[in-house]
């Protein structure tokens, strides 16, 4: 049974922010899955969106402690049958002449693209939730990685609510 | 001699004690061309400082050239741990944010403990650091350290000025963060090239800080759920913290707790938000506490708690902590709720709010000390059975606590009392009584040995007619003494009770209970060879250094102590080493396991369950 969460973070695109958050979880003792932070639609506010693996009275502590950081604006926990959650996979794959056609079926399957092409390795970009990049590395894993990155996830809720606007926002 | 007289040093501006809890003074000033320096001397004006502490160097340096105009005063310390716990000691005293002052670097690291101790507390000080110039920042330049990064797990919130522009808003919002809300320490970093550029200046600024809303006001549903659940209680007792205090919530807590007749505990932070003296004040609770205060939040069925954060000092094991009891949880930080214990009623919100609408609330239905009858007479037997004392040395040797009761009783409860950290920080708080909010200064969450010479500086700056007393320990006063030294040269007379047991008294106990009394490098050798003479250390610091070793001579040295008042006086108690601190509840077990005296377990009747 897994304990993880996703939280959409709201903070001030400013200095440090970055350093105040992470700072928070590791101090806390609670451990970050993963973590992805970029601009908003509001060149002032940057989401971070967090993977925290906790039992439900834990991250309630957690998010009060984040809400007390000056820096953050508002925290939303996404409901995963609520949100749609993306994660980027760029993965090398040992693929010689007579693997590539296997390999490219494999490729077509999962709705991936290969985005670089050497003699005897292929490089393919993924997105999709985590459970499907699972799926696509464990397909790719008997040809043999030589090497894999993976981006943190990003998550936004179903439907026309947005979470960047309401009280908790001043006017940009 | 040289000491300084009253007289010598009449050019200084001397604060006036203004009774406002907040520093905001009203003021516009419009735009006009200065330096970031020049800014910040100006803002601290604007924001109505009246005192700073601290020292001057390097990256800092170009502040202190208006500083030396200004109508702040600045009091240059010997150490940036002293300007910190000054800065303490003066909001402590004042309920106003303290200033403390430093330069980059090992300046600015110096402040690292006190601001510590002031996050652990809950103490509004801002403290305002300087930096290596912007573009040496992240060279390894001289004095360079990342102040931000170091100060982030224990400030409310930390700048680092990027421009001198921004230098007023940040000062102002620094302010605001550090008073408002649940109080702390701010920390803003100026980078020495912002503090020499050209800018300007104007005030007022217009605070940014989208991020923060306190909630000061609570619910009211969660308050007539505490009010039903108080309506309802057999056994319950306020729970009483510093948040009390620091809301300015006293008035309202004793007439809550006359109005409804429950018991009181106050913790160490909270000590003097409900009179010592008062029939319904059970006392301290957790591990030096009162038998009958850790009795009664044992055995309750209703913790009413108040401005305090159920710290591992009062609770004891947590799991066997109050197991009958429900809890009403009230804080301004929403955190400290469910922390440790759940509670049955959150209510996020000021005390002094909280406290007026549960007046309000439980007036209909406050039975008043009737519909307690049967709780208040286990706690009155208790508390009759159980009451705090201690014994004569069997060695001849002059109790600690005898010292301590003492000065109480001489001194009054009009005074500041400030204490270290240890055996005679416990005592302090068990035998001097506390009759007013904000007498009693102490480094609570933090346990900052070093804490009570400069915070009685600070408390002393702060309110120059009020009697300051530091209760230190000679362990702790090793630490920090040299403020002694600014007390004497900026006319700051505070009295100094060193209590002189010539050892870490209080690991010392620890050793003497837990450890086959294996005493390691618990002797400090202030008895068996007398280094340091706190007598002549007090005067080479230009303070009167007084000893007194015999049970005769207490109240004569405590008299003639407070009969000077142009220097301030350390007095050495040579006390006996092995007096303890009781009663105890050893660390890590439950409250259940209270030690009245050593190897001695209060008896409770099952009729007392």
């Amino acid at each position: 049974m897994t304990n993880k969460h996703t939280l959409s973070v709201l903070v001030e695109n400013k200095p440090g922010v970055l350093a105040r958050v992470s700072g928070l979880f590791s101090r806390r003792s609670f451990n970050i899955d993963s973590l992805a932070v970029g601009e908003t639609e509001n060149p002032d506010v940057s989401r971070i969106t967090i993977v925290v693996n906790a039992d439900s009275s834990p991250l309630e502590q957690v998010t009060k402690q984040l809400n007390k950081l000056v820096n953050v604006l508002k925290i939303v926990e996404l409901d995963p049958s609520q949100s749609v959650q993306r994660e980027l996979l760029l993965v090398k794959v040992r693929a010689d002449r007579a693997q590539r056609g296997q390999v490219l079926e494999t490729v077509e399957l999962f709705r991936a693209r290969v985005i670089d092409v050497a003699p005897d390795t292929l490089t393919i970009e993924a997105t999709g939730n985590p459970d499907k990049l699972d799926a696509l590395l464990r397909d790719l894993e008997p040809y043999g990685i030589k090497e894999m990155v993976q981006s943190g996830l990003v998550a936004i809720g179903r439907g026309s609510r947005s979470i960047t606007t309401g009280p908790a926002l001043r006017a940009a | 001699m040289t000491r300084p007289t009253p007289e010598s040093l009449a050019h200084r501006a001397t604060p006036a004690t203004v009774a406002a809890a907040v520093n905001t003074a009203p003021a516009t000033v419009a735009p006009v061309a200065t330096t970031g320096a020049g800014a910040l001397v100006r803002s601290l004006e604007a924001l109505g400082v009246e005192v700073a502490f601290g020292i001057p160097g390097g990256a800092i340096l170009p502040a202190y050239d208006p500083l030396f105009d200004s109508k702040v005063r600045h009091i240059l310390v010997r150490h940036e741990q002293g300007a910190g716990h000054a800065a303490t000691g003066y909001a402590q005293a004042t309920g106003k944010v303290g200033v403390c002052i430093a330069t980059s670097g090992p300046g600015a690291t110096n402040l690292v403990t006190p601001i510590a101790d002031a996050y652990m507390d809950s103490v509004p000080i801002v403290a305002i650091t300087g930096q290596v110039g912007r573009p040496y920042i992240g060279t390894d330049a001289f004095q360079e350290a990342d102040i931000q990064g170091i100060t982030l797990p224990i400030t409310k919130h930390n700048f680092l000025v990027q421009n001198a522009e921004e230098l007023p808003r940040i000062l102002a919002e620094a302010f605001h963060l550090a008073l408002t809300g649940r109080p702390g320490p701010v920390l803003v970093d100026i980078p020495k090239d912002v503090l020499q550029s050209q800018t300007m200046f104007q005030w007022p600024p217009t605070l940014d800080l989208p991020g923060y809303r306190p909630t000061l006001h609570p619910h009211g549903k969660q308050i007539r759920e505490a009010a039903r659940l108080i309506a309802a209680a057999k056994r319950p007792v306020l729970y009483v913290g510093g948040g009390v205090h620091k809301a300015g919530a006293t008035d309202g807590l004793r007439k809550l707790a006359e109005l409804t007749g429950i018991p009181v505990v106050t913790t160490l932070m909270g000590i003097g938000a409900f009179p010592d003296s008062h029939p319904q004040h059970l006392g301290m609770p957790g591990m030096h506490g009162t038998v009958p205060a850790v009795y009664a939040l044992q055995k309750s069925d209703l913790l009413v708690t108040l401005g305090a954060r159920f710290d591992d000092r009062v609770t004891g094991k947590l799991d066997s902590f109050a197991p009958d009891a429900k809890v009403v949880h009230a804080d301004i930080d929403p955190a400290e709720i469910g922390k440790n214990r759940h509670a049955d009623v959150p209510i996020v919100g000021d005390a002094r709010h909280v406290i007026d609408e549960l007046i309000a609330a439980v007036s209909s239905s406050a039975g008043g000390t009737e519909q307690y009858a049967a709780w208040w007479a286990t706690l009155n037997d208790i508390r009759e059975r159980y009451p705090l004392g201690y014994d004569e040395p069997t060695d001849g040797t002059l109790a600690p606590q005898y010292v301590i009761e003492r000065i109480g009783e001489i001194v009054g409860p009009d005074a500041i009392y400030c204490a270290g950290v240890g055996q005679h920080q416990m005592w302090a708080s068990q035998f001097i009584k506390y009759e007013k909010p904000g007498t009693w200064l102490n480094s609570g969450g933090a346990g900052t040995m070093g804490y009570a010479v400069p915070a009685a500086m600070g408390a002393k700056v702060a309110q120059p007619g009020t009697t300051v007393w530091a209760i230190d320990g000679d362990g702790c006063f090793q630490m920090t003494n040299q403020e002694l030294a600014t007390c004497a040269l900026e006319g700051i007379p505070i009295k100094v009770a060193v209590i002189n047991n010539g050892n870490l008294g209080m690991v010392r106990q620890w050793q003497t209970l837990f450890y086959d009394g294996r005493y390691s490098n618990t002797e400090l050798g202030t008895h068996k060879h007398r280094i340091p003479d706190f007598v002549k250390l007090a005067e080479a610091l230009g303070c009167i250094g007084l000893r007194c070793e015999s049970k005769d001579d207490v109240d004569k040295v405590i008299k003639q102590a407070m009969e000077i008042n142009d220097a301030p006086v350390v007095i050495d108690f040579t006390v006996g080493k092995d007096a303890m601190v009781w009663p105890m509840v050893p660390a890590g077990t439950s409250n259940d396991e209270i030690m009245f005296a050593r190897d001695v377990r209060p008896t409770f009747d099952e009729d007392d369950l």
